[in-house]
């Protein structure tokens, strides 16, 4: 579904990634842990097409998207839920959920709004609210949403649990979960490496630009390295 | 009373004309943050390409469109040879490359037309018209008629079809725009469009009132800037709010004090604002711009 191979990006002359290599396979959920500042932001923007890349490449459904511009990767199938929510505040649940179609003006779209309601039952309910007014954790609920309205085939997912109460960090990680059953392939940024890594198929571990653990999930959580470092064990 | 009714008269129509003026900046502004200080040529355009179609002998209307049309295209280009290679730039440049921009478009206009002052007649002839012991031009009704015609459209635009609504999300968070396929190059190129075209029918509207020439645009811009700050830039709404209040504030001054203290109001309002009020009447709290 989604290859990363040698990926390097800077901001400025500061380079923060050093050659990151990566794959996710479809139907797969696949999580990057590592402790803030690691680069676990910059990878995804760097895959969603919003931060340029140094060198290396990303292979997305067996194209070469490295150069592809974000708004048709969106249209491609490669969806992100970004770093702090990134909800449009100024204008309504609503309408943020159609802006998730803006590629779309068939029927499906009305079909798929019905589907996250559904999902998310408090959204249905402040629809005609202006979308900056909700809590943390339903804007959260907003922006998976309305990336899912992209119809994606694959989602990123940067720190969905950051900030939240503990209850909704379990309910946003059975979102996640959830995506499995509809045929959304996951890869998941997350600090919080044992929320991330129980939900996940497979995890990296990502260390100031680098890769310095990969493994099935269950492994890298019962590696005794990874669960001084990162898990708090 | 009667000549109350007269400075109001005065001041809407200039007003509807800095409403327009204003409307430009934001859009502009809410698609990259960029304070468009070029928006007054566009006004300049408007007038000086009809004035210069009608010569050629084409009739009005045709003319009118022709205005519309080329200067919607300058305004495109403005943003695809000026702006756009400079993304990123501080804000300050920005506004310092579409200063540089107003100051090479007037250039142009200067060779390409000609240094006269020119006028045609109003669209309903130039035979005022009297009412309550004022009178009124036509060609007022006209501009009063074309503003309340642009903001109406503008808004369904923005609230009724999908590509308002892209630009509206462009304007609230450009990364989630980016990341729903909302081409956000597309949607300031369109701005630049939009803008342009409404500074020209602007100017083709105010033309048989004012007259027009190559040198109108700065002073114009200056006013639609500070009609935009009185509002609150980057609300349409306080656009509409702002340049009436400030066409009415500039014809009571013209009326009561001197005419020679009327161009005086736009840089006191442009300082009170802000001193007293950065937001403007009805500008967004700085806490909704990520
Ligand atoms: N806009 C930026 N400009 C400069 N440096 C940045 C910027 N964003 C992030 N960085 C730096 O890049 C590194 C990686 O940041 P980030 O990708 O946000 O990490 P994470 O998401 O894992 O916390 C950090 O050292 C951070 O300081
Ligand atoms: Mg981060």
């Amino acid at each position: 579904m989604l290859t990363v191979e040698g990926l390097r990006s800077r901001y400025g002359r500061i380079e923060v990634l050093h050659g990151i290599d990566l794959t996710v396979a479809s139907g797969e959920i696949v999580s990057v842990v590592g402790a803030n500042g690691a680069g676990k932001t910059t990878l995804l923007r760097c895959l969603s097409g919003v931060q340029p890349v140094s060198t290396g490449t990303i292979t997305f459904r067996g194209d070469l998207i490295t150069t592809v511009p974000a708004h048709r990767r969106a249209a491609r199938g490669l969806a992100q839920v970004p770093e702090a929510r990134q909800i449009f505040t100024n204008l309504t649940v609503e309408e943020n959920l159609r802006l998730g179609a803006y590629l779309f003006a068939d029927e499906r779209v009305d079909k798929d709004m019905a589907e996250a309601f559904a999902m998310f039952p408090i959204l249905k309910e402040k629809r005609n609210l202006a979308a900056g007014g909700l809590s943390g954790g339903q804007q959260q609920m907003l922006a998976i949403a309305r990336a899912l309205m992209t119809r994606p085939s694959c989602l990123l997912l940067d720190e969905p649990s950051m900030g939240l109460a503990p209850i909704l960090v379990a309910q946003i990680f059975e979102v996640v979960k959830g995506m499995k059953a509809l045929d959304v392939t996951v890869l998941l940024v997350e600090q919080n490496a044992f929320g991330a890594l129980s939900i996940s198929d497979r995890g990296y571990v990502m260390e100031t630009g680098r890769i310095t653990f990969s493994g099935a999930a269950a492994e890298l959580v019962a590696d005794p390295r990874i669960r001084e470092a990162y898990l708090g064990i | 009373m009667a000549d109350l009714l007269q400075f109001l008269v005065s001041g809407i129509t200039v007003g509807a004309v800095y409403a327009l003026l204003a409307l430009g900046f934001t859009i502009i502004f809410n698609a990259s943050d960029v304070v468009n200080f070029a928006q007054g040529e566009f006004v300049m355009l408007g007038g000086m390409i009809t004035v210069f179609a009608l010569a050629a002998g084409l009739p009005l209307g045709l003319a009118a469109l022709i205005a519309i049309v080329l200067t919607a295209g300058i305004g495109v280009l403005l943003n695809k040879l000026a702006i756009e290679p400079a993304r990123g730039a501080p804000v300050v440049s920005l506004i310092i490359i579409t200063i540089g921009a107003s100051i090479f478009i007037q250039g142009v206009a200067q060779i390409v037309f000609d240094k006269q002052i020119h006028r045609y007649p109003g669209i309903s002839g130039d035979a005022p018209l009297r009412f309550a012991g004022a009178t009124i031009l036509p060609q007022s009704l006209w501009v009063i008629f074309g503003a309340t015609a642009v903001f109406v459209a503008l808004w369904l635009f923005f609230t009724r079809t999908l590509t308002g609504r892209a630009v509206l999300a462009t304007a609230n968070n450009r990364l989630a725009a980016a990341l729903v396929g909302i081409n956000t190059r597309y949607i300031m190129t369109l701005s630049f469009g939009l803008s342009a075209a409404i500074g020209a029918l602007a100017g083709l509207l105010i033309t048989p009132i004012t007259l027009t020439s190559y040198d109108v645009g700065i002073p114009l811009a200056l006013k639609g800037f500070a009609a935009a700050m009185l509002g609150g830039l980057g609300n349409p709404f306080g656009a509409l709010v702002g340049g009436l209040l400030l066409g009415v504030l500039e014809a009571l001054t013209a009326g009561y004090i001197s005419s020679q203290y009327k161009d005086a109001v736009a840089f006191i309002v442009i300082i009170g604002v802000l001193f007293v009020m950065p937001q403007g009447l009805f500008g967004r709290k700085s806490t909704e711009r990520v």
